[in-house]
């Protein structure tokens, strides 16, 4: 029985993906207190957040009788790529047994991204291929939800609505399978989600999202500040996207830039990639300076390099392009409490310099 | 032209190459001087507080650079090796520094990566001695001296020499030490004098040899490293991993003590790594691992120390009893 990490949607994304592989699977428990609480208690002291849940995840899936683990992998120069290797000798130590199939990247040689999806499915090369193309439409059209809910929640009448719309479409969604059934239900999902009963022309603040993919995807982490904004009228608009990320392309059709153009945007501030968001959390911001947002939420986990890179040279890119920035450092001791007052102080900050402007 | 060098972070790896570089070029090499409080105090301030101790020691060598330089360098070390990368931080280093709230002097900040071929690297090195010279030729020659300096320096230190005695130019004797300690990790960590809290003097004081991964040869380490079933991606994660299993497999040293500066991101894994594998293979050399930070206070720190060359002391006269 196979299981893997949770994040955000992933759970729809792979379940497609590997019921059509015809692998059987068990996604893990809901990421709760007590996932965090086992995965801080198992996974080394100042290893970054993400990693703690994981291995918090698999300890309850394995109790629930998963015996085999999907991670991906990666080369580098951020953690990430090496976390598979931990989590199977620390979950190993802990006395569990199973399989960790690791799928690495395709930039790693093709034998090491494709071999592992093999051996757990018995399907060939070509098999997973045209799998992998069909679901890939889906896994995007989940990403094209969510965006739509985050441009239509801060104009809601009624505060939940559009959760509650998103959550259809998403439903609606899920049970589709061929080329033409997915397109029709992204469609149908769009519109469940305009139908929500607005007032558009509503004065919104405009924030943007920005910091480490694993934070910015996952509700349980970052205190589901998407949700939050939103109830409060602010329009959230956020910088990665699950296909953006996992993508052959890299050309960001959701958030709408290119790994190439956000390179060049952030030059005369980072002139390198420093591995997972560092450089993409320092493009997005000056872009959403340019666009005139009226401010920034930044948030990684508490000892991630490439977004504590990105922080100290947010600095002085709020300060040049005067735009006010947020930055959240998330480890398992941070409060919904704490994050909700610092949020509100932000707003008030925001809504002063709108009305400053205005005037 | 006075070129500033933090003396901090890879400094410690590769500063003959480049001073000799620099100084056959004509240029005046100024360096900010070994870490004091001073120091210390002036990067924490001004690093965000997120960031690892060495990178903080890295700010506080740079202001300190400021206003007697025209330029500091701070190459951006991407990669060393084909396949490998340093730490991130490396990479985004000099943009760091440029984003700090004074007035720095211009950066000089080579992108030295080596995924990117030879070829590259040339011309990388012929473009950062263009800043003093216009002679493809001169340049080159001066790339020359600065890899013998390296290879001499590298020489020394694999001979026995630790990079600090070397920086410090001290003979030691410790002909009458009883017991051997490897000390791990990374050297801008275990050669600070001033954040780790001088340990090398103190061990030494207590009768310890101190033995160190750069007196190890690179292939030994390479080829140490290289059982990992992953290859680690980070170069000098993968030396310390190297140096720890060498040590660890041979028994050649009566114990180990690895250093790690709070919150390093790559030795967080790396440490639950090695004490896997060092349990895996029934190591039977004593580890343990001291995390330092700005706030390290310097008696509980001295106590762990003491504690533990006691019962690695212990442990050898028992085994020699045994065997006697
Ligand atoms: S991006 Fe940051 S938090 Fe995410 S895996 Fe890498 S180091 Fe960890
Ligand atoms: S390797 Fe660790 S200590 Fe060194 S710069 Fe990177 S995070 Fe800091």
């Amino acid at each position: 029985m196979l299981t893997f990490p949770q994040m955000g949607n992933l759970e729809r994304l792979l379940g497609d993906i590997l019921e059509r592989l015809e692998v059987e699977y068990m996604p893990p428990p809901k990421t709760t207190a007590k996932t965090l609480a086992l995965g801080t208690k198992h996974a080394p002291e100042f290893s970054c957040l993400p990693l703690k849940i994981n291995i918090g995840n698999f300890i309850e899936a394995l109790d629930a009788g998963a015996d085999t683990l999907l991670m991906a992998g990666g080369k580098g120069p951020c953690r990430f790529g090496y976390y598979a290797e931990i989590e199977d000798r620390i979950l190993k130590d802990a006395g569990y047994d199973f399989e960790m199939v690791t799928v690495e990247p395709p930039s790693m040689g093709f034998t090491r991204f494709v071999g592992p999806i093999k051996r757990v499915s018995g399907k060939s090369t070509r098999q997973i291929w045209k799998i992998l193309r069909a679901s890939f439409p889906k896994c995007r059209g989940f990403d094209f939800l969510e965006k739509k809910a985050l441009e239509t929640r801060c104009f809601e009448l009624n505060i939940g609505d559009t959760t509650k719309a998103l959550k259809k479409a998403m439903d609606i969604l899920s049970e589709a399978k061929k080329p033409e059934e997915i397109k029709e239900a992204i469609d149908a999902g769009l519109n469940v989600i305009d139908s929500v009963s607005c007032d558009k022309d509503r004065l919104v603040l405009k924030v943007g999202f920005v910091g480490e993919f694993y934070i910015l995807l996952e509700p349980f982490v970052n205190f589901d500040v998407e949700e939050w904004l939103g109830n409060r009228g602010v329009m959230v608009d956020r910088s990665v996207y699950i296909t953006d990320w996992i993508g052959p392309s890299a050309k960001n059709p959701v958030a709408g830039t290119s790994d190439d153009e956000l390179a060049e945007i952030a030059k005369p501030y980072l002139g390198h990639s420093v591995g997972g968001e560092g450089l993409p959390s320092i493009a997005h911001t000056m872009l959403y300076a340019r666009e005139g947002f009226d401010g920034v939420i930044h948030m990684f986990p508490f000892t991630c390099m490439p977004d504590t890179i990105a922080k100290a040279i947010l600095g002085k890119v709020g300060k040049d392009l005067d735009i006010p920035i947020l930055h959240f450092t998330i480890d398992e001791q941070t409060g919904k409490a704490g994050v909700a007052t610092r949020l509100e102080a932000f707003l008030d900050l925001l809504a002063g310099r709108r009305r400053a402007l205005v005037n | 032209m006075k070129i500033g060098y933090p003396q901090a972070l890879l400094y410690y790896k590769y500063f003959p190459l480049w001073e000799t570089f620099f100084n056959k070029l004509g240029a005046e090499i100024i360096l900010s001087g070994q870490t004091s409080k001073k120091i210390l105090n002036m990067g924490a301030v001004e690093a965000e507080n997120e960031l690892c101790l060495p990178v903080k020691v890295f700010y506080g060598h740079l202001l300190s650079l400021v206003d007697k330089v025209d330029s500091v360098f701070i190459p951006r070390i991407v990669s060393v090796e084909k396949n490998a990368f340093t730490c991130p931080k490396f990479m985004g280093l000099p943009d760091m520094a440029r984003a700090v709230g004074h007035q720095v002097p211009r950066i000089i900040d080579p992108v030295i990566d080596l995924r990117q071929g030879w070829k590259q690297y040339l011309d990388t090195i012929v473009g950062l001695g263009k800043e003093l010279s216009p002679s493809r030729v001169k340049i080159l020659s001066a790339y020359r001296a600065g890899v013998k300096s390296l290879h001499e320096y590298k020489e020394k230190t694999v001979a026995g020499v630790t990079p600090i005695d070397i920086i410090d130019n001290r003979e030691v004797d410790d002909s009458g030490a009883d017991i051997k300690i490897g000390l791990a990790g990374h050297p801008y960590n275990i050669y600070d004098k001033y954040t780790s809290m001088n340990l090398i003097k103190r061990m030494r004081e207590m009768g310890v040899a101190v033995t160190t991964g750069e007196m190890i040869e690179d292939r030994v380490i390479e080829r140490e490293a290289a059982t990992l079933p992953k290859d680690l991606f980070w170069t000098y994660e993968r030396e310390v991993v190297g140096t720890i299993s060498h040590w660890s497999r041979r028994s050649s040293v009566d114990g180990i003590i690895y250093i790690l500066a709070f919150p390093c991101g790559p030795d967080s894994l790396v440490q639950a790594l090695l004490e896997h594998e060092m349990r895996k293979e029934k190591s039977t050399v004593p580890m343990m691992s001291l995390v330092i930070d700005e706030h390290s206070a310097e008696a509980g720190f001295l106590t762990r120390i003491e504690a533990f060359v006691d019962m690695v002391r212990r442990k050898k006269r028992l085994s020699r009893q045994k065997v006697g």
